[in-house]
This record gives C-alpha cells, structure tokens and sequence, in this order.
C-alpha cells in the first residue's frame, strides 16, 4: 500500500512544484464546471421556485420528472450532447464539439436538474411557513419567490456548492464531448482517466488528491463568504 | 426590487451564452482536429511528433484519442479532418463509402502476445500467433478482449479466425471482453493475470504490468500497418483541407517519416515509417 504515500508525495510536489501543465488543467477544469455551475443556476433556480410557488395542474408529474432527472446518468447526457453537436448534427453549425464550450453544455445539462429539484424542496419549505405572511402583505407570487430566494440564500449556496461538486468530479459527459484533447479540453477528471488507462496508477491517484484540493478549497471560499455575509448583514 | 433581479438575471444567462460563444472562436487559429488511436496517442508518440510539426508549419493538431472504430465514427460524421488509424479493411470501406478522400499507408508496428509469467497455456517463446491463440483455447486460459471494435480487437478477431477457432462456440468464462482502450484492457489482464493482445508501443508505455511480459512476438502476421485519410470536403464542408493535407504531406514526407523513426522507449523504436515503400518486419 506503498502507493498511496507516494502518491500524496507527488500530489504534494505536483501543487508545490507549480507544473504549468497541470495548472492549465485544474484551471480549465474550474472554469468549466464554473460556469457551468453559473448557467445551471441561472436555469434551475427560477424553475426551482416557479415549481415550489406556483399551482397548475400537472405539477407533481413534473416535480417527479425533475427528481428522477437528479440521476442522468453522464454517459448518457454526454452522448447525447454529443450528437446534437456533432457536425452531423442540429447544432454542429456552432462546431462546439470538442472544445470547453461543449463540456459547459453538458454539464450544465448534468446538473441544472439537480439545482432545480434541490431548490424546489428547499423554497417550498420556505413558502410553507411564510406564504401567510407574504399573502398578508399583498406580494404577488414573482415578489414573493424573489423574496423567499433570497431568505434562502445559505441554503442555496450549498444547494449550488452540490451542483458544482457533481460537475467537477464527473468524467463520463466531458470526455464524450470535449475528447480529453491535451490543452485544450484535458481535465482533472479526463486526465485521471488517462494516467489510470497509461497504468500510471501513481500518478492517477495524485492527481486525484489534486482534484480534491481544489474542490475542498471551493467549498472553503464558498463557506467563508458565507459566514463573512452573515456577519455582516445577518 | 423584483424587476431588478429578473433584469440581473437575464443578464447574467446573456453574459453566460456569450462567454460560451467566444470559446471556440477564441481558438478559431491555424488547428486542426485529428481523430486517431489510443495507441498513437498512449504510446506517447504524438507528444514526439506533433511539436516538430508545430515548429514546421505552424499548425497545431487537437488529437481525439478513440479506438479505431470510434475515430472513425467521428471522421463519418465530420468532427475530425484527419483520421490516422491502424485496420486497413475498416479504413478502405470508410474511403469507398466516399467520407474519406484516400487512404495513405504511413508506418507500422508490430502486436505482441502479452501473458502471466506463470504462463499457463504455455506459449512463451512460440513464433505463431495462431498456434499461441490455439493453445490458450485449449487451456482455457483467461484471455482479456479489447472487444471495442478498435484496430487491436479487429486484429485479435482474424488471429481467432486464422488459428481457425470459431469464437462463438469456444467462447467461455476464460474469454472477457472488457469492451474498453488499450490500457485499461491491460490493467485488467494485469489485475486477472490474464493473457491480452496489445500493440507494442502501448505496452512498452505501460507502467502497471504486474506479473505480465511479452510471451509472442515476432510473427509477420502481427505486423499493424497505421494509415492516415483526409475526410472528404465533399462530404463535410467544414472540413479544414489545406491544412489537413499539410498535415498529411508532413507526415508521409521525410521530415514526418524520419521523426516517427527517431521515436524511442528505452533505446527501442516503436513506429517503423513506410509511407513509399511497405517492408514488413520480418
């Protein structure tokens, strides 16, 4: 079991060393699963509320639809994408395939769901015990989500923070769609998958290490704003 | 307060979709996409390759690194402008079917029998493939399969077919098809102690052997021819010719052939340029 030692060495030495390569690549993997991240909130926050809030007939069906849409499988969402961008295509026009903006696509595919459905538990909760209130005050349903959203926020910075953990750490959608390219579209996930598949299992494993670093310390920014706002505006 | 958040809102999925847009234009230079195989790519002769290419012409190649099969999917689809891939049959239909231009014969390697030490069938040192995969049927020795539709498991299929064994009856527990590239198909003969076809330059690359060596090599039938084919503009108009054929030319010219040739593991060569004239190892 020597190789776990050694590999929390060269994880170690690789995030001291400053290897370019693998900065280009943990800064590729943030940016995408970033604004990932951003477009799915963006998406799946509104939707989260329109669900929690508003009354129509047909709405559980959905609220179930979204749940189940939590587990897309990644291969599957990557396959998929990966023929509507593809050249032969509808959308090969825009010849995303193959570059980070056709990994933004599927993982925001991946994960809009999942900010959808926990953001409708979440905000409906929230409405349960304040839609009275709310009502009292004459705020109209677009008042009140906004109001509800942001009464929320804490809860939905970790809502987000899932979202985003699901997005860095999956392999099978990007590399369908970006084609794990060196330099282009390679990675933290990708290039795991590389060292393991060159039977480099060392170094496979601390790149692993590294990948988690880095998600540990977007959790710890994340929760450090969080407690900073909370002191500040309570 | 309400009109506001809706308002930032819409600005951010705006800022969203353009930043998305400006991605790929941003990288709209002198590149072109190449679909090839793990064992090009594994082997670690693109890293050797590709920058001297880079330095010739200026032109930088984005490889996709599939199975054959695979690569050539993504040539048929016109996702790739160059396919450089290792079956000569599945290569010819896919120019005859009209979506690659021609077909251009560039260098080979060999394919060797990798097995436990322990070596079970006993195969070690044999100069026929067909014997050695006769051997390992009768012993019923576990055998890790590609089984992904790549130039190795093509390759693996006629050896099965050539040592005349009938894979559809004789198949058994011993027979694994991982469905998976090279490497990982290695780190499961290696974890299983099981006996695998792989191309040389992959398994000279490789790092997690375990118990496993090379047992059979050598036989002239082992020998991988890798060709390389422009997808046809005709078919796909975004096809990047020009430079496509740069890449071509360089490749099968003697800058090209003389770079694969200068490519080495341990002082061993991997890939034996033969763009002109085809010498098999003998």
């Amino acid at each position: 079991m020597a190789i776990f030692g050694d590999a929390f060495a060269t994880a170690l030495a690789l995030l001291i060393g400053g290897d370019p390569q693998l900065f280009g690549i943990v800064s590729l993997s943030l940016q995408v699963s970033l604004a990932a991240t951003l477009i799915a909130a963006t998406i799946g926050l509104p939707i989260g509320a329109a669900l929690a809030l508003a009354r129509f007939p047909g709405r559980q069906p959905i609220v179930v639809i979204l749940n189940a849409l939590m587990g897309l499988p990644p291969v599957v969402v990557g396959l998929v994408v990966y023929l509507l961008l593809s050249r032969a295509g509808p959308l090969g026009s825009l010849g995303l395939l193959f570059t980070p903006g056709a990994m933004i696509v599927a993982q925001t595919v991946l994960i809009a769901p999942i900010l959808a459905a926990l953001a409708r538990q979440t905000l409906e909760d929230a409405w349960a015990e304040h839609c009275d209130q709310l009502r009292s005050l004459g705020a109209t349903l677009l008042q009140s989500a906004a109001t509800l959203l942001w009464d929320t926020r804490y809860a939905l910075v970790t809502v987000v923070l899932a979202g985003f953990g699901r997005a860095a750490a999956e392999v099978g959608a990007v590399i369908i769609v970006g084609g794990n390219i060196a330099g282009v579209t390679r990675t933290m996930t990708t290039a795991i998958a590389l060292e393991t598949s060159k039977g480099d299992l060392g170094l496979a494993l601390a790149l692993g290490i590294v990948l988690l670093a880095v998600v540990l310390a977007v959790n710890a920014a994340a929760s450090g704003l969080k407690n900073l706002s909370v002191r500040r505006y309570g | 307060m309400v009109k506001k958040t809706a308002m930032g809102m819409r600005r951010v999925v705006l800022a969203g979709l353009l930043a998305l847009a400006a991605l790929p234009a941003q990288a709209q230079e002198r590149f072109i996409t190449v679909a090839s195989t793990t064992s090009t790519d594994q082997s670690g002769l693109f890293g050797h390759l590709l920058p001297a290419f880079k330095r010739d012409t200026g032109i930088d190649v984005r490889v996709v690194a599939l199975g054959t099969g695979q690569a050539l999917d993504v040539g048929r689809r016109g996702d790739a402008d160059v396919v450089f891939v290792h079956d000569k049959p599945a290569e010819e239909r896919f120019v005859a079917e009209g979506f690659g231009v021609a077909r251009i014969q560039v260098m080979y390697n060999d394919f060797v029998v990798i097995g436990p030490k322990a070596d079970p069938a006993r195969i070690a040192g044999l100069k026929d493939v067909n014997e050695a995969f006769t051997r390992i049927q009768k012993a019923a020795a576990p055998f890790v399969s590609r089984g992904d539709n790549s130039g190795t498991h093509a390759a693996e299929l006629r050896y099965w077919q050539s040592a005349k064994i009938d894979l559809a009856s004789a198949k058994g527990a011993w027979y694994r098809e991982v469905g998976q590239g090279m490497g990982p198909a290695l780190n499961t003969a290696s974890g299983m102690g099981a006996y695998i076809l792989a191309d040389r330059g992959t398994w000279l690359n490789f790092r997690n052997r375990g118990d496993l060596a090379i047992l059979v090599e050598g036989d002239t039938q082992l020998f991988n021819q890798y060709g390389v084919i422009l997808v046809n503009p005709a078919r796909h108009p975004t096809v990047k010719q020009e430079l496509g054929r740069s890449f071509i030319e360089w490749l099968v010219g003697p800058k090209g052939q003389a770079t694969i040739a200068d490519y080495k593991i341990g002082g061993e060569q991997l890939f034996f340029p033969n763009a002109e004239t085809p010498r098999p190892r003998s």
